[in-house]
Protein backbone atom coordinates (compact mmCIF):
# COMPACT_ATOMS: atom_id res chain seq x y z
CA UNK A 1 0.00 0.00 0.00
CA UNK A 2 2.90 2.81 0.80
CA UNK A 3 6.08 1.87 0.13
CA UNK A 4 9.14 4.34 1.13
CA UNK A 5 12.84 3.24 -0.27
CA UNK A 6 15.91 5.22 0.14
CA UNK A 7 14.32 9.05 0.72
CA UNK A 8 16.57 11.59 1.13
CA UNK A 9 15.25 14.88 1.24
CA UNK A 10 17.08 18.08 2.29
CA UNK A 11 16.64 21.89 2.26
CA UNK A 12 18.75 24.86 1.46
CA UNK A 13 18.56 27.68 3.75
CA UNK A 14 20.26 31.03 3.65
CA UNK A 15 22.92 31.11 7.05
CA UNK A 16 22.09 34.25 9.07
CA UNK A 17 24.54 35.56 11.30
CA UNK A 18 23.45 38.31 13.67
CA UNK A 19 23.88 41.96 13.40
CA UNK A 20 22.65 44.34 11.45
CA UNK A 21 25.96 44.79 9.50
CA UNK A 22 25.69 41.47 8.42
CA UNK A 23 22.30 41.43 8.03
CA UNK A 24 23.20 43.98 5.42
CA UNK A 25 26.07 42.34 3.68
CA UNK A 26 23.65 38.89 2.91
CA UNK A 27 21.58 41.50 0.94
CA UNK A 28 24.45 41.31 -1.38
CA UNK A 29 26.17 38.28 -0.92
CA UNK A 30 24.49 34.80 0.92
CA UNK A 31 25.65 31.95 2.08
CA UNK A 32 23.69 28.38 1.88
CA UNK A 33 23.39 25.78 3.86
CA UNK A 34 22.33 22.67 3.36
CA UNK A 35 20.76 20.79 6.03
CA UNK A 36 19.62 17.58 5.76
CA UNK A 37 15.80 16.71 6.52
CA UNK A 38 15.16 12.83 5.81
CA UNK A 39 18.39 10.66 5.41
CA UNK A 40 17.68 6.94 3.76
CA UNK A 41 13.71 6.91 5.05
CA UNK A 42 12.58 3.38 4.29
CA UNK A 43 9.57 1.88 5.49
CA UNK A 44 6.39 0.07 4.22
CA UNK A 45 2.64 0.04 5.37
CA UNK A 46 -0.08 -2.51 4.86
CA UNK A 47 -3.51 -1.30 4.31
CA UNK A 48 -5.40 -1.34 6.99
CA UNK A 49 -3.12 -0.51 9.70
CA UNK A 50 -2.29 2.47 12.03
CA UNK A 51 1.02 3.42 12.01
CA UNK A 52 1.95 6.00 15.09
CA UNK A 53 4.98 8.28 13.68
CA UNK A 54 7.07 9.66 16.44
CA UNK A 55 10.34 11.93 16.69
CA UNK A 56 10.97 15.07 18.61
CA UNK A 57 10.16 18.66 17.19
CA UNK A 58 12.66 19.16 13.65
CA UNK A 59 12.92 15.27 13.21
CA UNK A 60 11.51 14.93 9.95
CA UNK A 61 8.09 13.58 10.57
CA UNK A 62 6.22 16.42 8.58
CA UNK A 63 8.27 16.31 5.57
CA UNK A 64 7.91 12.77 5.64
CA UNK A 65 4.35 13.23 5.57
CA UNK A 66 4.46 16.60 3.32
CA UNK A 67 6.31 13.93 0.80
CA UNK A 68 3.83 10.74 1.16
CA UNK A 69 1.25 13.27 0.27
CA UNK A 70 2.48 15.15 -3.04
CA UNK A 71 3.49 18.41 -1.36
CA UNK A 72 7.38 17.82 -1.53
CA UNK A 73 9.46 16.15 -3.85
CA UNK A 74 12.20 14.14 -2.24
CA UNK A 75 15.74 14.59 -3.58
CA UNK A 76 16.34 10.85 -4.19
CA UNK A 77 14.07 7.33 -3.51
CA UNK A 78 11.29 6.43 -4.39
CA UNK A 79 7.78 6.49 -2.98
CA UNK A 80 5.23 4.50 -4.09
CA UNK A 81 1.50 5.00 -2.46
CA UNK A 82 -1.57 2.88 -4.06
CA UNK A 83 0.72 1.96 -7.02
CA UNK A 84 1.56 5.65 -7.61
CA UNK A 85 4.40 8.38 -7.32
CA UNK A 86 2.89 11.03 -4.89
CA UNK A 87 4.15 14.37 -6.65
CA UNK A 88 3.59 12.91 -10.46
CA UNK A 89 -0.33 13.05 -11.33
CA UNK A 90 -0.66 15.08 -8.45
CA UNK A 91 -4.31 15.79 -8.66
CA UNK A 92 -4.99 12.43 -9.47
CA UNK A 93 -3.20 11.11 -6.78
CA UNK A 94 -4.67 13.85 -3.69
CA UNK A 95 -8.44 13.01 -4.41
CA UNK A 96 -7.60 9.85 -2.79
CA UNK A 97 -5.67 10.43 0.47
CA UNK A 98 -7.13 12.94 3.48
CA UNK A 99 -4.99 15.06 5.56
CA UNK A 100 -5.31 17.18 8.54
CA UNK A 101 -2.85 19.32 9.66
CA UNK A 102 -3.29 20.10 12.80
CA UNK A 103 -1.86 23.51 13.49
CA UNK A 104 -3.61 24.95 10.23
CA UNK A 105 -7.25 25.22 9.41
CA UNK A 106 -8.85 24.07 6.23
CA UNK A 107 -12.14 25.90 7.34
CA UNK A 108 -13.58 29.25 6.43
CA UNK A 109 -13.64 31.08 9.45
CA UNK A 110 -16.58 33.34 8.48
CA UNK A 111 -19.11 31.08 6.84
CA UNK A 112 -20.97 27.83 8.48
CA UNK A 113 -18.57 25.24 8.52
CA UNK A 114 -21.38 23.01 6.42
CA UNK A 115 -20.55 25.52 3.58
CA UNK A 116 -16.88 24.80 3.98
CA UNK A 117 -17.90 21.08 3.05
CA UNK A 118 -20.07 21.97 0.19
CA UNK A 119 -17.00 23.86 -1.54
CA UNK A 120 -15.48 20.45 -0.68
CA UNK A 121 -18.08 18.26 -2.26
CA UNK A 122 -17.18 20.33 -5.56
CA UNK A 123 -13.34 20.28 -5.18
CA UNK A 124 -13.44 16.33 -4.91
CA UNK A 125 -16.56 16.00 -7.17
CA UNK A 126 -18.43 13.60 -4.80
CA UNK A 127 -21.74 12.90 -6.15
CA UNK A 128 -24.25 13.86 -4.24
CA UNK A 129 -25.89 10.54 -2.84
CA UNK A 130 -22.09 9.52 -1.70
CA UNK A 131 -21.64 12.98 0.04
CA UNK A 132 -25.11 12.73 1.91
CA UNK A 133 -24.20 9.49 3.19
CA UNK A 134 -20.83 10.20 4.40
CA UNK A 135 -22.13 13.76 5.87
CA UNK A 136 -24.15 11.97 7.95
CA UNK A 137 -21.83 9.21 9.01
CA UNK A 138 -19.65 11.86 10.05
CA UNK A 139 -22.06 14.22 11.71
CA UNK A 140 -23.37 11.08 13.83
CA UNK A 141 -20.05 9.73 14.90
CA UNK A 142 -18.49 12.73 15.32
CA UNK A 143 -20.58 14.64 17.25
CA UNK A 144 -21.72 17.85 14.53
CA UNK A 145 -25.08 18.35 14.17
CA UNK A 146 -24.89 21.35 16.22
CA UNK A 147 -21.85 23.01 15.08
CA UNK A 148 -21.58 22.46 11.61
CA UNK A 149 -24.59 25.62 11.17
CA UNK A 150 -21.64 27.64 13.05
CA UNK A 151 -18.93 29.52 11.31
CA UNK A 152 -15.88 28.16 12.21
CA UNK A 153 -14.77 30.98 13.94
CA UNK A 154 -17.41 30.92 16.67
CA UNK A 155 -15.59 26.98 17.32
CA UNK A 156 -14.10 25.63 20.21
CA UNK A 157 -10.73 24.06 19.24
CA UNK A 158 -11.97 20.49 20.18
CA UNK A 159 -15.15 21.20 18.46
CA UNK A 160 -12.84 22.62 14.90
CA UNK A 161 -10.46 19.90 15.17
CA UNK A 162 -13.86 17.34 14.18
CA UNK A 163 -14.93 19.28 11.67
CA UNK A 164 -11.20 19.37 10.47
CA UNK A 165 -11.30 15.54 10.45
CA UNK A 166 -14.59 15.17 8.97
CA UNK A 167 -13.79 17.60 6.09
CA UNK A 168 -10.89 15.83 5.36
CA UNK A 169 -12.75 12.53 5.36
CA UNK A 170 -15.66 13.50 2.61
CA UNK A 171 -14.36 11.80 -0.10
CA UNK A 172 -13.87 8.67 1.55
CA UNK A 173 -10.14 8.70 1.48
CA UNK A 174 -8.09 4.97 1.40
CA UNK A 175 -5.62 6.95 2.94
CA UNK A 176 -5.41 9.36 6.31
CA UNK A 177 -2.62 11.50 7.10
CA UNK A 178 -3.23 12.92 10.81
CA UNK A 179 -0.57 15.82 11.49
CA UNK A 180 -0.68 16.32 15.32
CA UNK A 181 -4.53 16.42 15.23
CA UNK A 182 -4.41 16.65 19.25
CA UNK A 183 -2.46 19.14 19.36
CA UNK A 184 -4.03 21.44 22.28
CA UNK A 185 -7.20 19.53 22.42
CA UNK A 186 -8.41 19.35 26.17
CA UNK A 187 -9.15 15.70 27.47
CA UNK A 188 -12.64 15.25 26.31
CA UNK A 189 -11.99 16.15 22.33
CA UNK A 190 -8.49 14.17 23.11
CA UNK A 191 -10.82 10.80 23.61
CA UNK A 192 -13.17 11.65 21.28
CA UNK A 193 -11.02 11.87 18.06
CA UNK A 194 -8.88 8.97 19.42
CA UNK A 195 -12.12 6.76 19.19
CA UNK A 196 -13.18 8.29 15.81
CA UNK A 197 -9.95 7.03 14.77
CA UNK A 198 -10.32 3.72 15.57
CA UNK A 199 -13.57 3.68 14.72
CA UNK A 200 -12.70 4.87 11.16
CA UNK A 201 -9.91 2.46 10.74
CA UNK A 202 -12.26 -0.76 12.15
CA UNK A 203 -15.04 0.29 10.44
CA UNK A 204 -13.93 1.57 7.14
CA UNK A 205 -10.62 -0.19 7.03
CA UNK A 206 -8.72 3.64 6.37
CA UNK A 207 -5.11 3.06 6.62
CA UNK A 208 -4.18 5.65 8.96
CA UNK A 209 -0.67 7.72 9.51
CA UNK A 210 -0.45 9.54 12.58
CA UNK A 211 2.43 11.74 14.00
CA UNK A 212 1.91 13.54 17.40
CA UNK A 213 4.00 13.91 20.74
CA UNK A 214 1.41 13.16 22.93
CA UNK A 215 2.48 9.25 23.70
CA UNK A 216 -1.27 8.23 24.75
CA UNK A 217 -2.57 8.61 21.17
CA UNK A 218 0.07 6.19 20.52
CA UNK A 219 -0.84 3.90 23.44
CA UNK A 220 -4.18 4.26 22.75
CA UNK A 221 -4.21 3.92 19.01
CA UNK A 222 -1.15 2.63 17.16
CA UNK A 223 -0.56 -0.93 17.17
CA UNK A 224 2.82 -0.07 15.40
CA UNK A 225 5.28 2.57 15.71
CA UNK A 226 7.98 4.62 13.70
CA UNK A 227 10.45 6.45 15.09
CA UNK A 228 12.60 9.06 13.46
CA UNK A 229 15.45 11.18 14.56
CA UNK A 230 17.83 13.19 13.06
CA UNK A 231 16.34 12.31 9.55
CA UNK A 232 16.37 8.32 10.27
CA UNK A 233 14.01 5.81 11.23
CA UNK A 234 15.33 4.68 14.43
CA UNK A 235 12.86 2.24 15.73
CA UNK A 236 9.98 0.26 13.62
CA UNK A 237 8.36 -1.68 15.05
CA UNK A 238 5.35 -2.89 17.76
CA UNK A 239 4.76 -0.33 20.27
CA UNK A 240 4.65 -3.41 23.03
CA UNK A 241 8.32 -4.58 21.62
CA UNK A 242 9.04 -0.85 22.42
CA UNK A 243 7.71 -1.16 26.31
CA UNK A 244 9.56 -4.29 26.78
CA UNK A 245 12.85 -2.33 26.01
CA UNK A 246 12.00 0.19 28.38
CA UNK A 247 12.50 -0.23 32.12
CA UNK A 248 9.83 -0.97 33.78
CA UNK A 249 7.87 1.44 35.78
CA UNK A 250 8.43 3.99 33.44
CA UNK A 251 5.30 5.92 31.90
CA UNK A 252 5.23 6.51 28.26
CA UNK A 253 5.97 9.63 28.01
CA UNK A 254 8.92 8.63 30.44
CA UNK A 255 10.19 5.96 28.26
CA UNK A 256 10.05 8.01 24.82
CA UNK A 257 12.15 10.88 27.08
CA UNK A 258 14.68 7.94 27.68
CA UNK A 259 14.72 6.88 24.10
CA UNK A 260 15.61 10.12 22.71
CA UNK A 261 18.04 10.29 25.19
CA UNK A 262 19.64 7.17 24.04
CA UNK A 263 19.93 7.84 20.14
CA UNK A 264 20.90 11.65 21.11
CA UNK A 265 18.34 12.97 19.05
CA UNK B 1 -16.61 27.24 -14.21
CA UNK B 2 -19.36 25.68 -11.65
CA UNK B 3 -16.98 25.28 -8.88
CA UNK B 4 -15.51 29.23 -9.33
CA UNK B 5 -18.65 30.59 -8.90
CA UNK B 6 -19.15 28.58 -5.56
CA UNK B 7 -15.72 29.85 -4.81
CA UNK B 8 -17.07 33.28 -5.53
CA UNK B 9 -20.37 32.54 -3.55
CA UNK B 10 -18.31 31.93 -0.62
CA UNK B 11 -16.22 34.94 -0.73
CA UNK B 12 -19.56 36.93 -0.68
CA UNK B 13 -20.75 35.41 1.99
CA UNK B 14 -18.03 35.96 4.11
CA UNK B 15 -16.80 39.40 3.42
CA UNK B 16 -20.93 40.93 3.70
CA UNK B 17 -19.92 39.22 7.05
CA UNK B 18 -18.20 42.50 8.71
CA UNK B 19 -20.77 44.97 6.11
CA UNK B 20 -19.42 47.75 7.88
CA UNK B 21 -15.73 47.27 7.46
CA UNK B 22 -16.50 45.76 4.08
CA UNK B 23 -18.55 49.30 2.86
CA UNK B 24 -15.55 51.20 3.83
CA UNK B 25 -13.48 49.84 2.24
CA UNK B 26 -15.30 50.58 -1.26
CA UNK B 27 -15.53 53.68 -0.14
CA UNK B 28 -11.67 54.26 0.81
CA UNK B 29 -10.92 52.31 -2.66
CA UNK B 30 -13.12 55.07 -4.16
CA UNK B 31 -11.59 58.17 -3.23
CA UNK B 32 -8.07 56.82 -3.37
CA UNK B 33 -8.82 56.27 -7.30
CA UNK B 34 -10.77 59.56 -7.24
CA UNK B 35 -8.01 61.84 -6.28
CA UNK B 36 -5.76 59.57 -9.18
CA UNK B 37 -8.46 61.10 -11.27
CA UNK B 38 -7.95 64.78 -9.75
CA UNK B 39 -4.95 64.96 -10.08
CA UNK B 40 -4.71 64.29 -14.29
CA UNK B 41 -7.54 66.65 -14.06
CA UNK B 42 -5.75 69.72 -12.64
CA UNK B 43 -2.52 68.52 -14.93
CA UNK B 44 -4.74 68.72 -18.00
CA UNK B 45 -6.40 71.94 -17.20
CA UNK B 46 -3.05 73.57 -17.03
CA UNK B 47 -1.35 72.15 -19.66
CA UNK B 48 -4.31 71.08 -21.81
CA UNK B 49 -2.73 68.31 -24.00
CA UNK B 50 0.52 65.74 -23.45
CA UNK B 51 2.72 65.04 -26.25
CA UNK B 52 -0.69 66.01 -28.73
CA UNK B 53 -2.83 64.19 -26.39
CA UNK B 54 -6.29 65.62 -25.71
CA UNK B 55 -7.62 65.71 -21.77
CA UNK B 56 -10.39 63.24 -23.70
CA UNK B 57 -8.08 60.39 -24.79
CA UNK B 58 -5.46 60.68 -21.83
CA UNK B 59 -8.70 60.15 -19.65
CA UNK B 60 -10.21 56.88 -21.77
CA UNK B 61 -6.28 55.83 -21.38
CA UNK B 62 -6.77 56.33 -18.08
CA UNK B 63 -10.40 54.72 -17.62
CA UNK B 64 -9.33 51.74 -19.72
CA UNK B 65 -6.21 50.99 -17.72
CA UNK B 66 -7.69 51.43 -14.02
CA UNK B 67 -10.71 49.86 -15.11
CA UNK B 68 -8.38 46.55 -16.17
CA UNK B 69 -6.39 46.52 -13.23
CA UNK B 70 -8.57 46.52 -10.99
CA UNK B 71 -10.36 43.75 -12.62
CA UNK B 72 -7.02 41.87 -12.47
CA UNK B 73 -6.78 43.15 -8.51
CA UNK B 74 -10.40 41.72 -7.92
CA UNK B 75 -9.81 38.40 -9.30
CA UNK B 76 -5.97 37.73 -9.26
CA UNK B 77 -5.91 39.26 -5.87
CA UNK B 78 -4.57 35.27 -4.68
CA UNK B 79 -1.10 35.75 -6.20
CA UNK B 80 -0.27 39.37 -4.97
CA UNK B 81 -0.94 37.93 -1.06
CA UNK B 82 0.72 34.70 -2.51
CA UNK B 83 3.85 35.44 -0.36
CA UNK B 84 1.52 34.61 3.16
CA UNK B 85 -0.13 31.54 1.08
CA UNK B 86 3.25 30.44 1.24
CA UNK B 87 4.35 31.27 4.70
CA UNK B 88 1.19 30.10 6.80
CA UNK B 89 1.11 27.15 5.02
CA UNK B 90 -2.29 27.46 2.86
CA UNK B 91 0.07 26.44 -0.26
CA UNK B 92 0.21 23.32 1.39
CA UNK B 93 -3.64 22.41 1.73
CA UNK B 94 -4.23 23.89 -1.84
CA UNK B 95 -1.46 21.11 -3.34
CA UNK B 96 -3.01 18.45 -1.69
CA UNK B 97 -6.47 19.18 -3.31
CA UNK B 98 -7.37 17.58 -6.36
CA UNK B 99 -7.72 20.85 -8.80
CA UNK B 100 -5.21 22.93 -10.32
CA UNK B 101 -3.17 24.87 -8.42
CA UNK B 102 -3.72 28.16 -10.10
CA UNK B 103 -6.82 27.84 -10.33
CA UNK B 104 -7.33 27.12 -6.37
CA UNK B 105 -4.90 29.96 -6.04
CA UNK B 106 -7.14 32.34 -7.83
CA UNK B 107 -10.56 31.36 -6.26
CA UNK B 108 -8.84 31.41 -3.03
CA UNK B 109 -8.86 35.11 -2.81
CA UNK B 110 -11.70 37.46 -4.48
CA UNK B 111 -11.38 41.00 -3.39
CA UNK B 112 -14.55 42.72 -3.72
CA UNK B 113 -14.24 46.10 -2.24
CA UNK B 114 -11.83 46.77 -5.57
CA UNK B 115 -15.72 46.81 -7.13
CA UNK B 116 -15.30 50.73 -5.71
CA UNK B 117 -11.88 51.11 -8.10
CA UNK B 118 -13.57 49.18 -10.66
CA UNK B 119 -17.25 51.31 -10.79
CA UNK B 120 -15.49 54.68 -10.82
CA UNK B 121 -13.49 53.42 -13.75
CA UNK B 122 -15.93 52.58 -15.62
CA UNK B 123 -17.63 55.26 -14.78
CA UNK B 124 -15.13 57.68 -16.47
CA UNK B 125 -14.93 55.69 -19.51
CA UNK B 126 -18.56 55.82 -20.06
CA UNK B 127 -18.85 59.34 -19.42
CA UNK B 128 -15.42 59.70 -22.30
CA UNK B 129 -17.23 57.46 -24.31
CA UNK B 130 -20.70 59.38 -24.18
CA UNK B 131 -18.74 62.59 -24.49
CA UNK B 132 -17.10 61.35 -27.70
CA UNK B 133 -19.09 60.51 -30.60
CA UNK B 134 -16.58 59.34 -32.55
CA UNK B 135 -16.07 55.82 -30.79
CA UNK B 136 -19.74 54.94 -31.17
CA UNK B 137 -18.80 52.01 -33.90
CA UNK B 138 -18.64 48.74 -33.68
CA UNK B 139 -15.06 48.38 -34.59
CA UNK B 140 -13.93 51.44 -31.80
CA UNK B 141 -16.09 49.63 -29.45
CA UNK B 142 -14.85 46.69 -29.97
CA UNK B 143 -11.28 48.10 -29.62
CA UNK B 144 -11.92 49.41 -25.92
CA UNK B 145 -13.35 46.23 -24.76
CA UNK B 146 -9.94 43.80 -26.41
CA UNK B 147 -8.09 46.67 -24.12
CA UNK B 148 -9.48 46.10 -21.25
CA UNK B 149 -9.29 42.85 -21.81
CA UNK B 150 -6.12 42.47 -22.77
CA UNK B 151 -4.95 44.91 -19.77
CA UNK B 152 -6.83 42.31 -17.28
CA UNK B 153 -4.81 39.55 -18.84
CA UNK B 154 -1.20 41.54 -18.86
CA UNK B 155 -1.66 42.66 -14.96
CA UNK B 156 -2.92 39.29 -13.99
CA UNK B 157 0.55 37.38 -15.59
CA UNK B 158 2.30 40.31 -13.92
CA UNK B 159 0.96 38.88 -10.51
CA UNK B 160 1.51 35.49 -11.85
CA UNK B 161 5.36 36.17 -12.04
CA UNK B 162 5.55 38.12 -8.99
CA UNK B 163 3.93 34.97 -7.22
CA UNK B 164 6.31 32.47 -8.91
CA UNK B 165 8.88 34.35 -7.94
CA UNK B 166 8.15 33.86 -4.65
CA UNK B 167 9.19 30.24 -4.95
CA UNK B 168 12.79 31.13 -4.62
CA UNK B 169 12.31 34.10 -2.18
CA UNK B 170 9.81 32.82 0.24
CA UNK B 171 9.60 36.71 0.88
CA UNK B 172 7.29 38.86 -1.69
CA UNK B 173 9.22 41.10 -4.41
CA UNK B 174 8.49 44.39 -4.11
CA UNK B 175 10.04 45.66 -7.28
CA UNK B 176 7.31 43.51 -9.37
CA UNK B 177 5.20 46.64 -8.06
CA UNK B 178 7.24 48.71 -10.23
CA UNK B 179 5.14 46.83 -13.18
CA UNK B 180 1.90 46.32 -11.46
CA UNK B 181 1.66 49.10 -9.53
CA UNK B 182 3.86 51.17 -11.36
CA UNK B 183 2.20 49.96 -14.86
CA UNK B 184 -1.43 51.53 -13.48
CA UNK B 185 0.29 54.73 -13.29
CA UNK B 186 2.27 55.10 -16.17
CA UNK B 187 -0.65 53.64 -17.96
CA UNK B 188 -2.97 56.51 -16.99
CA UNK B 189 -0.86 58.67 -20.06
CA UNK B 190 -0.68 57.30 -23.37
CA UNK B 191 2.68 55.48 -22.84
CA UNK B 192 4.43 57.22 -25.91
CA UNK B 193 4.98 60.47 -23.70
CA UNK B 194 7.84 58.75 -21.66
CA UNK B 195 10.11 58.74 -24.80
CA UNK B 196 11.03 56.10 -27.33
CA UNK B 197 13.34 53.71 -25.52
CA UNK B 198 10.42 53.38 -22.62
CA UNK B 199 7.82 52.89 -25.42
CA UNK B 200 9.90 49.84 -26.78
CA UNK B 201 10.12 48.51 -23.34
CA UNK B 202 6.55 48.58 -22.37
CA UNK B 203 6.30 46.70 -25.90
CA UNK B 204 8.63 43.88 -26.33
CA UNK B 205 9.68 43.26 -22.33
CA UNK B 206 6.11 43.83 -20.54
CA UNK B 207 3.30 44.53 -22.72
CA UNK B 208 1.70 47.38 -21.48
CA UNK B 209 1.76 49.19 -25.01
CA UNK B 210 0.38 46.14 -26.76
CA UNK B 211 -3.16 46.94 -24.96
CA UNK B 212 -2.48 50.73 -24.28
CA UNK B 213 -0.64 52.70 -26.24
CA UNK B 214 -1.27 51.23 -30.04
CA UNK B 215 -4.90 50.43 -29.83
CA UNK B 216 -5.72 54.13 -28.96
CA UNK B 217 -3.85 55.13 -31.79
CA UNK B 218 -6.41 53.72 -33.57
CA UNK B 219 -9.42 54.61 -31.61
CA UNK B 220 -8.23 58.42 -31.41
CA UNK B 221 -7.43 57.95 -35.69
CA UNK B 222 -4.05 59.14 -35.85
CA UNK B 223 -3.78 55.56 -37.40
CA UNK B 224 -5.65 53.94 -39.78
CA UNK B 225 -4.21 50.19 -39.17
CA UNK B 226 -6.79 47.97 -38.44
CA UNK B 227 -4.24 45.50 -37.04
CA UNK B 228 -4.08 47.53 -34.06
CA UNK B 229 -7.59 47.12 -32.86
CA UNK B 230 -6.09 43.09 -32.18
CA UNK B 231 -2.70 43.78 -30.45
CA UNK B 232 -4.13 43.77 -27.04
CA UNK B 233 -4.86 39.98 -28.28
CA UNK B 234 -0.81 39.23 -28.70
CA UNK B 235 -0.19 40.86 -25.17
CA UNK B 236 -1.95 37.60 -24.22
CA UNK B 237 1.25 35.93 -25.03
CA UNK B 238 3.16 37.42 -21.89
CA UNK B 239 0.88 34.69 -19.84
CA UNK B 240 3.38 32.07 -21.85
CA UNK B 241 6.96 33.26 -19.52
CA UNK B 242 4.72 34.31 -16.42
CA UNK B 243 3.81 30.42 -16.40
CA UNK B 244 7.08 29.21 -17.07
CA UNK B 245 8.47 31.02 -14.00
CA UNK B 246 5.58 29.95 -11.91
CA UNK B 247 6.25 26.03 -13.42
CA UNK B 248 9.99 26.28 -12.35
CA UNK B 249 9.28 27.96 -8.92
CA UNK B 250 6.39 25.16 -8.00
CA UNK B 251 9.12 22.84 -8.67
CA UNK B 252 11.66 24.29 -6.23
CA UNK B 253 9.01 24.55 -3.50
CA UNK B 254 10.01 24.08 -0.25
CA UNK B 255 7.59 24.29 2.02
CA UNK B 256 7.55 26.20 5.45
CA UNK B 257 7.53 25.31 9.23
CA UNK B 258 5.48 21.79 10.95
Amino acid sequence: MIKLEHIHKSFRVAKRKEGLGSAFRALFHREYQIIPALRDISFEIAAGEIVGYIGPNGSGKSTTIKIMSGILRPDSGNCLINGQIPWQNRKHYVGQIGVVFGQRSQLWWDVPVIDSFSLLQDIYDIPDKAYAKTLSELTATLDLAEIIQLPARQLSLGQRMRCEIAASLLHDPRILFLDEPTIGLDAVSKLAVREFIQKQNQEKGTTIILTTHDMQDIEALASRILLIGKGQILFDGRYADLKKQAKTGLSAEEMVAELYREYQI
Amino acid sequence: MKLYWKYFAIHLKSQLQYKVSFLLMILGQFLSTFSAFIGLYFMMQRFHQVEGFSYQEVLLCFAVVSLAFSLAECFARGFDTFSTMIGNGEFDRILVRPRHEIFQVLASKIEFSRIGRLLQSLFILLVVIIKTPYLWCFDKGLTILLMILGGTVVFSALFLIYAGLCFFTTDGLEFINIFTDGGREFGRYPLSIYGDSILKFFTYIVPLALFQYYPLLYLTGRSNQPLYIFFPCLSGLFLFPAYLIWKTGLKRYQSTGS
